[in-house]
């Protein structure tokens, strides 16, 4: 019993304590526990580490790509010592009186410059043929902390694409193996059937007997997949996601949340996926039936158009719900606003701000814009 | 003649055997541990010892055994890592092959220091023939009292068990080999938690090598004050050296951490010089993965002094200048080798034991590798010399586990002192591929400038 | 022919399995899979790697996902002996590739190959931890050390001579 009583005591000492944490000399108090990951989260904003396999919904995710890498300059008040190497940010919890350098430390850039590279070595770069375009976590990365051009003069490793089931396509090539699948289909279904087969550069996520995955909730693989390795058979090749607007809608549904994105054209809906909150992680996880089988408008109630970042992608069809960013540049101009250098509508019939994208029927090509809109 | 504590009686006719090694003051130590000692005093001992582990990282056994988890309740496991993979290391596999009875009686004593109850030997999976000498070993000992239940009246209870691993040099990095165990890919964990903590089916776990588990013996049997008394500062005790490479007598020795490197390699003791009258080139003391050195830095410091085959020593001159004691794989290269093409097949060893789980190793591996075949195959260019530098750089502490620097620090040394040779290699493509770059200068004496500047 | 062990390898399963605590016979995986390569021609076929999940009661992706990591598992057919022949640093030191490419002639095939009449499969692995007998090779459960052209030679007529019988 004594042991009992001190355990008691001991988490309600924890509960009132905070840990004092600085992240690029930006101070937060966190739970013991939280990693600085969730820290860095809770501060918001350019400290952030990016992370492209740590997945906070996922038990066991995380510590594999090593983007999220930061320098911890300083352990604890209790242990000053710094830490020898840079840590993965995702996996390592905050100890009171830490101070870590994350943007603030040319080390840490210079290595994530380095994953970065090796994330893209074998990557394919088929952006322009990927669905996952415009909503891609690498392409994101890769544009904010990659170099212009890769180094690497070999052969890139391929794979056939191969159907996982009737919905699911997996595209191998554009793996960075994240696992983030496999901790999917391990802790949201009851039998998993794809894992991670071989090892080093051959490892590939598979089913390695011709195998479907069919199970209730499998589909969640797709939204988890940070790059365009798993897509969904039933929008792919449809439409371009920022071509699509997203919109908020839910039904009835038995077995999961039924709170989805409708990707609508019109009254068409192409695609369905789960929420996802600015991290690039789903709200809440959701079925097959809502996924791949409800693709019409009758069958969604809908709340009204999904907020979106207006540096992705996605808000250039000139979308109404566009979240206004923080204008740190007119800020420090004491309220100018920048010059810009050259009126790229003076040169470009794209994104005139009288065209409105989501009008024009597939693809865009140069010859539509005149056509729609009354633009001559 | 140098002390010996683990091989003394390798050279005894069935020493392999039960009766033979029990003659031979087999489990004497073990006696002394179950009658007079308890878990913590062997512990102490251990610590007194200054014993490091045999594996490669050199950490203090004693240190590492108190930090072993000990909530109530919870079973804690020994594991002794047999997994031996590291090229030019083959140490462990003597030590079982001929004395399994000294490793099963290390096993029973750290297992009691630690009070594991069940303790696993992972041996690698291609010494296929070594799991039936320790099982055979195990069931006499079983038979005669040192395994079972409540062994030799003490009340401790032990069994031990050996479980093959099926290739995988990965799985000689602890969390990985615990993986193993578990039956899982050797995915080498994310640490924290600790094996200490959470180890094997989450439960506290050791994991130690061979040779630092067989070292526990002779530590008991002499006291840990006695044993720290061997050996130069905190290179305490005797070490096996297995060596290979281009030496007339390779093979696996035992010394006393007070002998030079140059006696090791050219004595008749050890290993006997160089066939064929060549001159040294190069060497890797400690196993593939520690830094290379020419033959004038590996003789001496950069300080002129003479290098020994200590710990500290062979660290002399840290990255710049030195190496590493490791796992004692002591790799000799002859002046006829070509550095470049030795560095290529370590990075092809490197690349193809990467378990793939973290980006910089499992894509760095490759592409090191690729861009040394260019070079080796005269289709090097300069730059290639700097990316290799680059790539092994942003390998090199951003990895899981310990395997990114090991693939990296081969490349980095070579680069660091052969430098000329891979520039060579660069520049005549043809020739390169007909004859090697020789000794060239490697064992010239250094200039006193580079020495001072390389202090 | 079904996949299945006969009553004395199950024996053995049993006992590979005891030696984990309850409810960890995922353990015994990677023990069972080398009795499985052993017993079913060398190689485990997906049925075989699918009893093997059924004997230890786990999902076959557990199987597959294990025995395409680890090297010693042959994931397709191979000869009756199989040369598996190290060319890492210290054996490479000590003339490995001249053995590799005298083995390859002399049998007639390349690294990964198996000789038309089933008998041979070379294959080049890294370290096998025998560097000081260089160069080396694996043959079934044994090492072949200081290999010459001689010693490869004898080795063939051996493994010719003992499938004769």
């Amino acid at each position: 019993m004594a042991f009992r009583g001190m355990q008691s005591f001991s988490t309600m000492a924890e509960e009132k304590k905070l840990f004092k944490v600085t992240i690029d000399n930006i101070p937060v108090e966190v739970e013991p526990g939280t990693t600085i990951l969730n820290a860095a989260r809770k501060i918001g904003g350019d400290v952030v580490p990016p992370a492209m396999c740590y997945y906070s919904k996922l038990q066991g995710s995380g510590g594999k790509c090593r983007t999220c890498l930061v320098k911890v300059s300083k352990g604890s008040d209790a242990d000053p010592r710094p830490m020898p190497k840079l840590v993965a940010s995702c996996r390592t919890t905050v100890m009171d009186g830490m101070e870590v350098a994350n943007i603030t430390s040319p080390e840490v850039l210079d290595a994530r410059k380095g994953v970065v590279e090796f994330l893209l070595l074998n990557h394919p770069l088929d952006c322009p043929v990927c669905d996952q375009a415009g909503e891609c976590d690498l392409q994101d990365l890769s544009y904010e902390h990659g170099t212009e051009a890769t180094r690497y003069e070999f052969k890139r490793r391929t794979f056939e694409k191969i159907d996982i089931g009737d919905h699911i396509k997996l595209h191998m090539t554009r793996c960075i193996l994240c696992y983030r699948c496999v901790f999917t289909a391990d802790q949201l279904t009851n039998k998993r059937e794809h894992g991670v087969l071989n090892r080093g550069e051959a490892s590939e996520i598979g089913t390695y007997i011709k195998n479907s995955l069919d199970n209730d909730f499998i589909g969640n693989v797709i939204d988890v997949c940070p790059v365009g390795a798993l897509t969904d058979r039933t929008a792919r090749f449809k439409n371009r996601v920022w071509f699509l607007k997203p919109v908020d809608a839910h039904r009835d549904c038995d077995k999961c949340c039924g709170k989805t994105v409708l990707w609508m054209r019109g009254d068409e809906v192409f695609r369905v996926t789960a929420r996802k909150d600015k991290y690039g992680e789903v709200e809440e996880f959701i079925c097959d039936t809502c996924r791949f089988e409800k693709k019409e408008a009758k069958d969604w109630v809908v709340e009204g158009p999904r907020k979106v970042s207006r540096h992705s992608v996605i808000s250039q069809g000139h979308y109404v719900g566009v979240h206004k960013p923080h204008e740190t540049i007119r800020e420090v101009m004491s309220g100018r606003d920048p010059k810009l250098l050259m009126n790229i509508h003076s040169v470009s019939e794209v994104n005139q701000p009288s065209v409105d994208l989501s009008k024009i029927d597939g693809p865009a090509h140069s010859t539509d814009f005149p056509k729609i809109n009354g633009v001559q | 003649m140098g002390r010996k504590l683990l091989l003394d009686k390798a050279h005894i006719e069935g020493i392999r055997y039960y009766d033979v090694y029990r003659k031979n003051g087999g489990y004497a130590a073990a006696e002394k541990v179950l009658k007079n000692m308890s878990p913590d005093q062997v512990t102490e001992e251990v610590k007194k010892s200054g014993l490091r582990g045999r594996g490669g990282a050199g950490f203090p056994t004693g240190l590492k055994w108190s930090f072993l988890a000990k909530p109530e309740g919870v079973p804690r496991y020994l594991v002794c890592n047999a997994d031996e993979s590291e090229p030019g290391t083959f140490k462990d596999r003597y030590l079982m092959e001929f004395l399994p009875h000294l490793l099963i009686e290390g096993l029973l004593i750290s297992s009691f220091a630690l009070g594991a109850n069940r303790t696993y030997i992972y041996i690698r999976g291609e010494y296929a023939w070594i799991p039936d000498i320790l099982e055979e070993a195990i069931k006499d000992a079983h038979k005669n009292g040192w395994l079972g239940k409540n062994i030799q009246g003490s009340g401790f209870d032990l069994d031990i068990y050996v479980q093959r691993g099926a290739g995988a040099y990965i799985c000689g990095e602890e969390t990985a080999l615990i993986e193993s165990l578990e039956g899982k890919r050797g995915n080498p964990r994310i640490k924290p938690p600790f094996p200490a903590v959470k180890g094997l089916w989450q439960c506290p776990t050791v994991v130690n090598n061979v040779e630092t588990l067989a070292a526990v013996v002779p530590i008991i049997n002499i006291g840990g004050d006695e044993y720290a008394k061997i050996g130069i500062g905190k290179s305490t005790g005797t070490k096996l050296i297995s060596a290979c490479g281009n030496l007339n007598k390779p093979g696996v020795y035992e010394i006393d951490m007070t002998i030079s490197v140059e006696e090791f390699i050219y004595s008749e003791e050890y290993c006997g010089g160089i066939p064929d009258g060549k001159r040294l080139k190069a060497c890797i003391p400690g196993g593939s993965s520690v830094p290379i050195l020419p033959a004038n830095l590996l003789l001496k410091t950069a300080k002129g002094e003479q290098r020994m085959m200590t710990y500290e020593s062979l660290n002399d001159g840290g990255f710049p200048t030195g190496s590493m004691m490791g796992s004692g794989g002591f790799i000799v290269l002859d002046e006829d080798q070509c550095v470049v093409r030795h560095t290529l097949s370590l990075a092809r060893f490197y690349h193809h034991e990467s378990c793939g789980q973290c980006s910089p190793c499992r894509e760095g591996t490759g592409w090191m590798k690729r861009v040394l075949q260019n070079i080796e195959n005269g289709k090097g260019k300069m730059s290639d010399i700097d990316l290799l530098w680059d790539i092994q750089r942003k390998i090199e502490g951003n990895t899981i586990c310990p395997l990114g620097d090991a693939a990296a620090w081969p490349v980095a040394a070579a680069i660091r002192h052969f430098r000329d040779e891979f520039e060579w290699h660069v520049n005549n493509p043809e020739e390169a591929q007909r004859h090697n770059f020789g000794l060239a200068h490697y064992a010239d004496p250094l200039p006193v400038v580079a020495a001072a500047a390389a202090v | 022919m079904a996949v299945q062990f006969s009553e004395e390898k199950l024996n053995k399963v049993k006992e590979i399995i005891a030696r984990y605590p309850e409810g960890k016979q995922k353990s015994a995986l990677i023990p069972v899979l080398h009795l499985a390569q052993e017993s079913f021609g060398g190689w485990l076929s997906a049925e075989t790697m699918d009893y093997v999940a059924a004997l230890l009661q786990i999902t076959p992706i557990e199987v597959y996902e294990v025995a395409t990591f680890y090297s010693m598992y042959n994931l397709k057919p191979v000869g009756k002996y199989l040369f598996e022949v190290c060319q890492t640093g210290p054996c490479m030191l000590n003339g490995s590739d001249n053995i590799i490419a005298y083995i390859k002639e002399k049998l007639g095939i390349e690294a990964g190959e198996t000789t038309a009449d089933g008998m041979f499969t070379l294959k080049t692995v890294e370290c096998l931890g025998a560097c000081g007998y260089a160069p080396m090779m694996q043959l079934g459960k044994f090492y072949k050390e200081h290999l010459t052209r001689e010693r490869v030679d004898q080795i063939i007529a051996e493994c010719r001579a003992q499938a004769g019988n």
